[in-house]
């Protein structure tokens, strides 16, 4: 019977797939990192609001940057290797996945979630930008570091077959990647701190109404309008699922808001700079306001509104969000210009 | 977000947790296991609500000799006739001809055994339609 196991894994649960995979195929290869310090290095904080771009007829809300950006630049950044593969045939996939656990290396994965067996089936629908770690086989089944997920797990061949191969919007097509080169150390701080001027550029100086800032008011704007334009059952709906964009496992609370505080946080002892340490502190109480907007926003779903609970009040949260982070990463931008931080003594 | 603040409102994850940012006593961020949080949980549940009411219309228009019992599979998977297209490897054309009951009993076993492959039933089962209401909503 074949058995290929990767040296123990370092699972670690997480709060973002994506995140945890990177920080945990770091943390292997001999470079340990957090799943914040991921997120922060890989740039994943983000807004956007997409209209135009359905999800089961519903427009597109995203808080985080793209599916595998977060990789892509965690990688470049530290000075990693990075290796992606994409297969149009099903068994070379499985093929090429079975020969590098053969050689003990782990392997990251984008798969779709609908048809993995072990994920809650409340959360199982087709979503196909989430990421994973294979990091073994026995017999016919895969160890799967799931970041979601509490522990590792086995996984049937067929059906993380599938997984791999789901169709749909952001088809993954197998897609899978592993490190190359680790170096043996690197300096983190001009990492952290192109990585903090990437996503302050990213949410204030773009100048499309969808992108940043700016998407963000403009949801505030399309929220006042939806029960006028589409009647009050498809703005519950359309207001349900902006909720589960910002809520639904997999971010951390407050759309990636928590996460980045968290970022922050740990960032400012890495550059000494201990001013980080009050834009972190923001940066969380920006996430609770996004997390009141769902408290109230949920009261409407469910039917019982609390005092002055409407539409138009849900957009002015969203909006007072959109100036505090306008305020932010304008500040911290400044900050990380100036560059009078991290010199070791 | 505080630490003695994180949610516990059990619905949506079975027997696992999720973890989630918190800040402690200190003011510094840990992980923290929560089983969830109502708001999350109301709009996963409206989700849901919405797949449940597509696929009773679906089945009432199958039982009403409208649709094929393949729409109902295809309502059930929250597919619709691209998507089922794209795992049938079939153009979207052709799966909206099998929607109806007259294209649909036109196709070839293996065809047949294709789509209930894919949906991981039996021939037999995509041949028909449950009796009584469908399963539903995994979070009631």
């Amino acid at each position: 019977m074949e058995s290929h196991l990767t040296p123990s894994f370092p699972h670690r649960q997480s709060a973002h797939c994506e995140s945890g995979v990177a920080a945990n195929l770091l943390t292997h290869h001999g470079f340990p990192l957090t799943e914040d310090m991921a997120f922060g290095i890989g740039g994943g904080l983000f807004f956007a609001y997409f209209p135009f771009l359905r999800v089961n007829h519903l427009p597109l809300t995203t808080f985080r940057s793209a599916p595998g950006k977060i990789i892509r630049q965690v990688a470049k950044r530290l000075g990693v290797g990075v290796t992606f593969r994409t297969f149009r045939d099903e068994e070379s996939g499985m093929a090429e996945l079975d020969r590098l656990l053969a050689s003990g290396v782990p392997v990251g994965a984008q798969t779709g979630v609908y048809w993995l067996p072990y994920f809650p089936p409340a959360l199982r629908f087709h979503f196909n930008a989430h990421n994973l770690v294979v990091c073994g086989k026995e017999g016919d089944s895969y160890r799967i570091s799931d970041p979601v997920i509490g522990e590792p797990v086995l996984c049937g061949a067929a059906d993380l077959k599938r997984a791999r191969f789901a169709k749909g919007p952001l088809a993954p097509n197998g897609k899978m990647y592993f490190l190359t080169n680790v170096p043996k150390s690197v300096d983190p701080v001009p990492a952290i701190r192109e990585a903090i001027r990437e996503v302050c550029r990213r949410m204030t100086r773009i100048p499309i109404p969808l992108i940043g800032v700016r998407g963000i008011r403009y949801l505030a704007g399309q929220v006042e309008s939806w029960p006028s334009r589409l009647g009050e059952r498809r703005a519950l709906l359309y207001l349900g699922n902006v909720i589960r964009m910002q809520e639904e496992v997999g971010t951390g609370g407050g759309g990636f808001r928590f996460i980045y505080a968290a970022f922050l946080q740990e960032a400012a002892a890495v550059l000494d700079e201990h001013r980080l340490l009050d834009f972190s502190r923001r940066m969380t109480a920006i996430g609770d306001r996004w997390r009141d907007f769902a408290v109230a926003g949920a009261r409407l779903c469910k039917g019982r509104p609390q005092g002055n609970d409407d539409f138009p009040a849900l957009a002015r949260i969203v909006r007072e969000c959109a100036d505090a982070e306008d305020g932010l990463f304008r500040e911290l931008d400044a900050l990380m210009r100036s560059g009078r931080h991290g010199v070791r003594k | 977000m505080r630490r003695k603040d994180v949610p516990q409102n059990e619905a949506l994850f079975g027997g696992w947790k999720e973890v989630t940012y918190a800040v402690d006593d200190d003011g510094r961020y840990v992980l923290v296991e929560s089983v969830g949080w109502e708001p999350a949980n109301i709009a996963n549940h409206m989700a849901w609500e919405s797949i449940d009411t597509e696929v009773g219309a679906v089945l009432a228009r199958v039982r009403a000799g409208k649709l094929s019992p393949l729409a109902y599979h295809m309502a059930r998977h929250q597919m619709d006739p691209g998507l089922l297209a794209g795992y049938a490897r079939l153009f979207r054309w052709q799966v909206r001809r099998h929607m109806k009951p007259a294209g649909f009993r036109r196709i070839s076993p293996a065809l047949a055994d294709r789509y209930a492959g894919i949906f991981r039933i039996t021939r037999q089962e995509l041949m028909s339609v449950p009796e009584g209401d469908p399963p539903s909503d995994p979070v009631k």
